[in-house]
């Protein structure tokens, strides 16, 4: 059952006007300053990529080439990926008021009114073929829907197409020129574009899950009748002889992405917030991939069910659902190949009809008597309708186009086609965004040459391919000679007429665009803007723009001219902005400075793109041309105070490293101070209990000449007692000076540490007997023996002793020493069975004039130096020194010593 | 900003990994069927969806 064309024409009515609706929410939302573009709205947007070429004519290419089709997705996928060459072009095209890419590639080579007329020509006769290509789609769904075939000889007014044309049209006109500054955003179209990027989308998947489950029984079902058919099981694998087209298609489709007029518009023109960037990065490459993943089964499908008599594979989407009666979801596949071309003729059309009229009617008007005539007047209104005629033309001529060609062959190949001409674009532009030397006059010589290749070896074939011109040149090549046949270049054969075309255009392109730029001298602009391109992400973008402009302006004549193009509202309204910016009340006020000449240069660009603004600002303003020179020299100077700038910060960062160690040192040094400070006050007190003793026991004397002589006696024992002490005391601490000055001698030979620790004791024997202690000695006959200094251990030795006598009790009192060798280390161990220590007291007493025992209610019974002195005589040998014990149980005093290696052997 | 650089360095080292997995020789490599499906088929869907996945993976992460 069909629909019925009353239905269909219906359906297709209240779709364009939800489209309407669409856009007028985006437009009253945008106004209203809540944008409805989000990062998902912006990924959505770019699928104006997939046209009706994608919609209907993927099962076609697939029905011939096989899985090859995928090639134009891949390599957007791909592309996107290197996402920062886009966030480089937005950058730029935010900072300079960027409106299209023909404006983009003339402002980059000096704002050259021929360069972007050349790129607008380029552009306009690549694209229009193609925008006829979505009207023919538009026109065969008609006619399948309606179930009979258009005439077309009928009257042209009778015909859908042109309705449906008019319709888009109109919707460009009213949602594309709602301002004259076509940097501004036009946030309905784009909402628009989103909503019709959903509806293809669904269309799609719901005709693809309908063929391959509903007609089959699923991927398995088609592909396994598919690979049983000798015909189409040759579809199921890759041809290795293709593999050059394979990466030319790849190449082609994601210089595509970058370089449609209409991928420029919606990736870079209408992008809101570069950060949306990033989500399109995945989410735009997924909807490729949803978009492609039926169009396989699709194909097959097709042509297992209409068997040999299938008719156009290009339109399987609508003809396989109609064939089982499915009219309903036939009329959905509809509307979704009618949002496709619509989606793109919108975009496509705004985006052509800004470069017609900006850089190829304002040139022309700006040098023309009419124009003169009305130089005082109010531009804006006429600009606004040139673009309005640029859009209705562009249309028209699309439509011409599709009525002239028909079904000749340079319409249908024209999706291929038309990719190869942006690509033309290419060397230009990636070149111009990253190579400083490269120069106007290579651009110029780079885009006329690989376009001149691209219309022998690709449009013009095509033209004879479908029968408007002799084929002659073409088969046997121009006046017979067979080395210059347009698709088969000096004999360049193996490779389809996409590649070979690619190949020796972009080759020719590239070539003269190198070489020309490095044997010409660019002009002072074209350094400038090179300079503020390439280095667009590393800086501001816009940074000595002020600085490479000298001479004299007058702002009234600026405001004037800002009036005249963008209408005095709307003028005002930058300027009050402008002002404010610049931290000024009034505009009237601004200065006519080189930065004020800049911004008024940057707002008409807006309007009326950069090489045309630049003429007119240099229509009134006095400019001191800069020569080439002195451009170099001011963008020398700025990159020498930036190299000086990243100089003085690395400096400045050392400065402050070199800070925080002075810091640190001067803190240390205050801690040292502090130390000593209290060493010496701890020492002089020291020294004063003795002093002070004796000078008391002395002063008794003196003033008492008749004491007893016992008195007298045991006076005198002090004395001396104290005397010695106090000699003691200043050895031991001028031993400790030494010793932790490094300045302390030492006599190194081999030492027998049994030996050393018998003589030890024998030499304190006499404190043994005094006080009754019992001395126990477990050591070998003849010890280890180690590189030592002899009496430095000994010292060590008595002092261990003479501590351990001290604390020992008054009767029982025991005292062991042993002597082991353990781990290549020997360990001298001096126990006592006195009181013993507490735990917190097992590191104090190491601690410099730390007493043992109660120091407040004790007599002291030793220097405090001891310990320490011993510490470090150990630690100088490479051993360690310390206590062990549990209180009430006696105390462990334990030292090791490192043997040398041989001891280690023996032992 | 350093941030940002250093999402799009992994963006596009994932784009260098993917060029030479989608074009010619590896493209060809896959033969025959895989689980019922032509193995070309499989390979070129299944490797688009790993790099989408990557690239998302990438570029969504919060944190570091």
């Amino acid at each position: 059952m069909m629909p019925s064309g009353w239905l269909v024409t219906a359906v297709a009515i209240a779709y364009l006007g939800l489209l309407f609706a669409v856009a007028r929410f985006g437009d009253a939302r945008a106004d209203a300053g809540r944008s409805i573009i989000s990062a998902n709205v912006y990924s959505l947007s770019l699928a104006v990529y997939c046209t009706s070429w994608t919609f209907y004519g993927s099962v076609g290419r697939a029905t011939s080439g096989g899985l090859s089709f995928l090639t134009i997705y891949l390599g957007p996928t791909l592309v996107l990926l290197f996402g920062t060459v886009i966030a480089k072009m937005i950058r730029i095209s935010k900072a300079h008021r960027i409106t299209s890419i023909a404006d983009f590639i003339a402002s980059r080579y000096g704002k050259s009114q021929f360069l972007a007329g050349l790129v607008t020509v380029i552009a306009v006769i690549g694209v229009i073929p193609y925008i006829a290509l979505q009207l023919k789609a538009v026109s065969a769904s008609f006619d399948i829907v309606f179930a009979n075939p258009v005439d077309m000889s009928e009257p042209w007014w009778a015909d859908s197409t042109l309705a449906i044309a008019a319709v888009m049209a109109v919707f460009t006109i009213l949602f594309g020129t709602r301002h004259l500054d076509a940097a501004e955003r036009h946030e309905g179209m784009v909402a628009a574009v989103a909503f019709e990027s959903v509806v293809k989308l669904v269309a799609f998947l719901a005709v693809g899950l309908f063929v391959t489950y509903g007609l089959f029984d699923g991927f398995g079902d088609v592909f396994g009748r598919a690979a049983a058919s000798p015909e189409l099981a040759k579809l199921l694998t890759l041809d290795p002889a293709r593999s050059g087209n394979w990466l030319a298609l790849l190449i082609l489709s994601g210089l595509a992405i970058l370089l449609l007029p209409r991928q420029f518009q919606i990736a870079v023109v209408e992008n809101v917030d570069e950060s949306h960037l990033r989500r399109a990065v995945w989410l735009f490459p997924l909807y490729l991939l949803l978009i492609n993943i039926f169009v396989f089964p699709l194909a097959l499908g097709g042509m297992l069910h209409f068997g040999g008599t299938g008719g156009d594979a290009d339109t399987f989407v609508l003809t396989l659902p109609l064939s089982e009666g499915a009219s309903g979801l036939a009329l959905f596949a509809f509307i979704g190949g009618l949002s496709a071309a619509t989606g793109m003729v919108i975009v496509e059309t705004i985006a052509l009809s800004t470069m017609v009229c900006n850089d190829l009617v304002m040139p022309w008007l700006l040098r023309s008597a009419w124009f003169d005539s009305r130089a005082r007047r109010d531009l804006s209104g006429i600009l606004l309708g040139i673009r309005r005629f640029a859009i209705a033309l562009i249309l028209l001529l699309g439509y011409a186009y599709f009525r002239a060609a028909g079904e000749a062959y340079a319409l249908v190949a024209i999706g291929l086609i038309s990719f190869a001409a942006v690509s033309q674009f290419a060397p230009a532009m990636l070149g111009g965004l990253y190579w400083k030397q490269g120069n106007q006059a290579g651009a110029v010589a780079g885009l006329l040459g690989g376009f001149a290749v691209w219309l022998y070896t690709l449009l013009l074939p095509s033209f004879a391919k479908s029968g408007w011109i002799g084929r002659g040149f073409l088969d046997l090549g121009p006046a017979g000679m067979a080395m210059l046949k347009p698709q088969a270049l000096f004999g360049l054969g193996g490779m389809d007429e996409i590649s070979h075309c690619l190949f020796w255009s972009l080759l020719v392109n590239s070539a003269l665009y190198v070489g020309v730029s490095l044997t010409t001298r660019p002009g002072a602009t074209e350094v400038a803007q090179a300079e503020r391109f390439v280095d667009a992400l590393s800086r501001g973008g816009a940074a000595p723009r002020a600085s490479l402009w000298r001479g004299s302006a007058s702002s009234g004549e600026l405001v004037a001219l800002l009036e005249r193009f963008l209408g005095p509202a709307r003028a005002r309204k930058q300027l009050r902005a402008y002002a404010r910016r610049r931290d000024l009340d009034d505009w009237k006020s601004l200065p006519a400075d080189a930065d004020f000449v800049s911004f008024a240069e940057t707002q008409l660009a807006g309007a009326i793109g950069s090489a045309s603004a630049r003429v007119m600002v240099a229509s009134v303003v006095q400019e001191e041309e800069l020569g080439l020179d002195e451009v170099l020299d001011i963008l020398d100077e700025a990159s020498q105070v930036r190299a000086y700038s990243r100089e003085l910060e690395a400096k400045s960062k050392a400065l402050e490293a070199a800070t925080a160690e002075l810091r640190a040192a001067n803190n240390r040094l205050r801690e040292l101070d502090r130390m000593k400070d209290d060493f010496i006050s701890t020492v002089t007190h020291e020294l004063r209990t003795p002093l002070t003793s004796i000078r008391a026991l002395s002063e008794l004397l003196l003033d008492d000449p008749r004491m007893d002589l016992s008195d007298r006696r045991r006076f005198f024992g002090i004395i001396v007692a104290e005397a010695e002490r106090l000699t003691r005391l200043i050895n031991q601490i001028l031993d400790m000076a030494k010793l932790e000055s490094g300045r302390a001698e030492w006599v190194t030979g081999e030492v027998d540490l049994a030996t050393m620790i018998r003589e030890s004791v024998d030499s304190v024997d006499q404190l043994f007997r005094g006080k009754g202690v019992a001395v126990e000695l477990h050591l070998p006959e003849t010890g280890p023996v180690i590189q030592a200094d002899r009496d430095r251990l000994v010292q060590v030795m008595i002092n261990l002793l003479s501590n351990a006598v001290k604390f020992v009790p008054d009767s029982g009192g025991r005292v062991a020493v042993t002597l082991a060798v353990d781990a290549g280390q020997a360990r001298i161990e001096v126990a006592d069975n006195g009181v013993g220590l507490n735990p917190d007291e097992l590191d104090v007493v190491f601690e410099k004039f730390r007493q043992g025992g109660n120091t407040l209610t004790d007599k002291p019974q030793g220097t405090g130096l001891g310990l320490p002195i011993s510490r470090q005589i150990v630690e100088y040998f490479g051993g360690r020194l310390w206590a062990e014990s549990e209180p009430g149980q006696g105390a462990r005093f334990i030292f090791t010593l490192p043997l040398p290696r041989e001891a280690e052997h023996e032992n | 900003m350093r941030q940002s650089s250093t999402i799009r360095q992994r963006l596009a080292g994932i784009g260098l990994v993917g060029l030479p997995l989608l074009s010619f020789p590896l493209v060809s490599l896959p033969v025959g069927e895989f689980a019922g499906l032509p193995a070309t088929y499989c390979y070129l869907f299944g490797v688009w969806l790993w790099l989408i996945a990557l690239a998302a993976w990438v570029s969504e992460r919060r944190g570091r």
